[in-house]
């Protein structure tokens, strides 16, 4: 057990030995893992700031956060955080009358002046039996998470939401 | 000192939620000429920070922060010149 802290992984070819990559990308990434609106309105809000202010941003769509993202799912979902299930109608009530944009709108308006890349993730896929024409169009494809580490890994800032 | 600045269009944000107001502002400026001076009216409070962070990061002017009333900014916005 102990004495094993660097695990031999002999298919793992390291391209620069000891070397820590720096984040030198100007570019969010984001683990989307949440299906719920209150975080999907986070998440979007967080895409679209970034996309504005010039970085890039790279969301990686994964369970719940796939399924949000089923065509035309959007449109009728009304789920929030169990956690704060007592403030659902409150929350719907209030996005309706201050009239506030839908997260897959700020999404959209977040791809219009920035570079948005959003991927959905290939277990989360297989698992639900998804393909990408299932997904709104927004979706621009299905990766594999190794695809996503290799994008989080030298950005500014990653989140899991 | 300058001469009055003439305004083209004037964009009414009010009632829009962060990150709305910049938003607008953002898509206004794309379809803007070089120089054009363009506003717009939020009542977001977020837009008084956001707005001329992203304008001086745009590398676009500030040329004006007006208070119309106890809710509602002015933020009035020059186009760069784009490199040729």
């Amino acid at each position: 057990m102990f004495g094993h802290k660097h695990p031999e992984q002999p298919e793992m070819i390291s391209t620069s030995p000891g070397a820590i990559q720096p984040a030198t990308a100007n570019r969010l990434a984001i683990v989307l893992f949440s299906g719920t609106i209150d975080k999907l309105i986070s998440a979007s809000i967080m895409a679209t700031g970034a996309a504005a202010m010039g970085m890039d941003v790279e969301i990686f769509l994964t369970n719940w956060g796939a399924l949000a993202f089923r065509k035309d799912d959007y449109k009728t979902n009304q789920r929030v955080s169990q956690d704060y299930a007592d403030y659902q109608s409150y929350l719907l009530e209030q996005m309706a009358a201050k009239h506030v944009t839908s997260w897959m709108e700020n999404l959209e308006g977040a791809k219009e002046i920035g570079n948005v890349h959003i991927a959905a993730c290939s277990h989360t896929m297989t698992l639900f039996d998804l393909r990408l024409d299932d997904l709104e169009p927004i979706v621009d494809e299905v990766t594999g998470v190794a695809a996503f580490v290799e994008r989080a890994r030298d950005s500014a800032m990653t989140l899991y939401i | 000192m300058v001469g009055p600045i003439m305004i083209s269009r004037e964009i009414d944000a009010r009632g829009s939620h962060c990150p709305g107001p910049l938003m607008e502002l953002i898509r206004g400026l794309k379809s803007a000429h070089d120089g054009e001076v363009i506003a717009v009216i939020s009542t977001d409070l977020g837009s008084n920070t956001d707005i001329p962070l992203w304008v001086q990061k745009s590398g676009n002017e500030l040329v004006a922060v007006e208070k119309i009333d106890h809710e509602a900014t002015r933020f009035v916005v020059r186009r760069r010149i784009r490199a040729r």
